[in-house]
């Protein structure tokens, strides 16, 4: 696991997909690893009162996985300083979350990765990472 | 429905609560700790050995384990308590929250967050929330239900008083849309509704035009009187008054009157971005569809289309248009 130098990165770079298959452990277990006893994100039938037909992932979890997406490029020693995340439909399980992203903007070492991640719901999130690298 | 009063009532009610401290500053049950950083790293597929492995976290320039970034607002959740909702409130949030719910705002979802990490966390860091309700928005129309869409942020300190970062988070309380029906009547497991194209109304004086669609043809209607074409069809025309009508098939030959590309709000059942189109038909009227099989950034005024039927998944047919390769 190395690192990328801050020099090595240009603005238009694509990142490696990530395809994520959906299950009810990852949402249920990301619910509770984030501490989110929120019944929607544990219980089928709290998400349907909700007008929804499965248990979906809470933000915690999204934020976790498109963080995790970016620093598996960016390598363990990049730093996050900052993310927005804008939710789009909901992520159930059964579903595979397809995660792309790319840079877009590389300055004074640090850099913005703009992260979609879609399902068969169309856009579950849209994000921007912003990660300070060695090298600059 | 809330009446206007109670609607009043209501709003007065919840933008009082801007401004206003949830509560307390909260400070998370434990402290940042491997078991906790664990169990998160399991679940999202985290192998960073600077969260995971101490000897060769001593190593990286944090000196010692971090807890991934993202499980910021994670050592100051409530946990278990949650699962029980807020019947009873335990802070302002909750508070504003049952407002909403008792008015029938019984839906909440998360729709977008911003954070920034001033550091890393250490083990052994306790973290500190400091929550403010920031916002309220008027009343909104939404994919989910009507709602009011609520921002709070939240000041990260640690033990030391130290800001450790700050995040902001909205939500939506709406009045559900519709709940789904629990269970198929076989295994009692519901599958998710593939979602489709929103339907067009359809009624006495446009379905035939849609059959005809169903039908494999773009059709045109003509006035029984004066014999002019119009679109979309109505019952009288426009240029003799004349109700009675018939239809010609069109040859979906056309050109591009103009467009727009749709990238966002991406709703389920659709391919984005869309370009919607207004196309000019060689037969002299004018419809409003879309374009495929071409990149947007190419699409230019004027250029030559063929329309085809399209059939959604669903059996849902109707007009799309094609870039033209001919250009007799």
């Amino acid at each position: 696991m190395t690192t990328r130098s801050f020099s090595s990165v240009d603005t238009g770079e694509a990142l490696p997909p990530l395809d994520i298959e959906t299950t009810a452990a990852l949402v249920v277990g990301g619910a509770l690893a984030s501490r989110d006893y929120t019944p929607v994100h544990h219980d089928r039938a709290a998400a349907q009162a909700q007008g929804l037909p499965d248990v979906f992932m809470n933000i915690l979890t999204t934020n976790g996985l498109v963080g995790r997406y970016v620093t598996d490029w960016a390598g363990p020693d990049a730093v996050v300083t900052g993310v927005k995340v804008k939710l789009g439909g909901p992520n159930m399980p059964g579903d595979t979350l397809k995660i792309r992203g790319k840079v877009v903007a590389a300055d004074d070492g640090r850099v913005d990765v703009e992260v979609t991640g879609e399902n068969s719901w169309g856009n579950h999130v849209t994000a921007t990472v912003t990660v300070a690298l060695p090298g600059a | 429905m809330l009446s206007a009063e109670k609607k009043k009532e209501l709003e007065e009610a919840i933008y009082a609560f801007v401004g206003k401290p949830i509560g307390p500053p909260f400070t998370g049950r434990d402290v940042v700790n491997e078991p906790m950083i664990r169990q998160w790293c399991d679940a999202m597929g985290e192998t960073s050995p600077n969260y995971l492995d101490a000897v060769a976290a001593e190593k990286s320039p944090h000196g010692g384990i971090v807890a991934p970034p993202m499980m910021l607002q994670a050592w100051v959740m409530q946990g278990w308590e949650m699962h029980e909702g807020y019947d009873e409130p335990k802070n302002e949030e909750h508070r504003l929250h049952k407002l909403l719910t008792d008015a029938g705002y019984e839906g909440v979802l998360g729709t977008d967050t911003e954070q920034s990490f001033s550091r890393y966390l250490r083990l052994g860091d306790a973290v500190t929330a400091d929550t403010v309700i920031e916002h309220i928005s008027e009343e909104k129309a939404t994919g989910a239900g009507v709602g009011y869409f609520i921002t709070t942020r939240a000041t990260f300190t640690d033990q030391n008083g130290a800001e450790l970062g700050w995040m902001t988070f909205r939500v939506l309380k709406f009045i559900p849309n519709q709940p789904q029906q629990a269970a198929s009547d076989d295994d009692g497991a519901a599958q998710p509704a593939k979602p489709a194209r929103i339907k067009p109304p359809m009624g006495h004086d446009n379905s035939w035009w849609w059959q005809a669609c169903t039908d494999g043809k773009i059709q045109i209607q003509r006035c029984g009187g004066c014999e002019k074409l119009r679109h979309p069809p109505r019952p009288m025309c426009g240029a003799c008054g004349s109700m009675e009508w018939d239809a010609v098939e069109s040859s979906g030959r056309g050109t591009l009157h103009t467009y727009t590309v749709i990238h966002y709000p991406q709703f389920p059942g659709y391919e984005f971005p869309i370009i919607a189109a207004l196309v000019d038909l060689e037969e002299g009227v004018r419809m409003m569809s879309s374009i495929s099989g071409c990149d947007y950034e190419k699409v230019e005024i004027g250029m030559p289309l063929q329309g085809v039927i399209h059939e959604d998944e669903d059996g849902f047919a109707l007009p799309i248009f094609r870039p033209r390769e001919d250009s007799q």
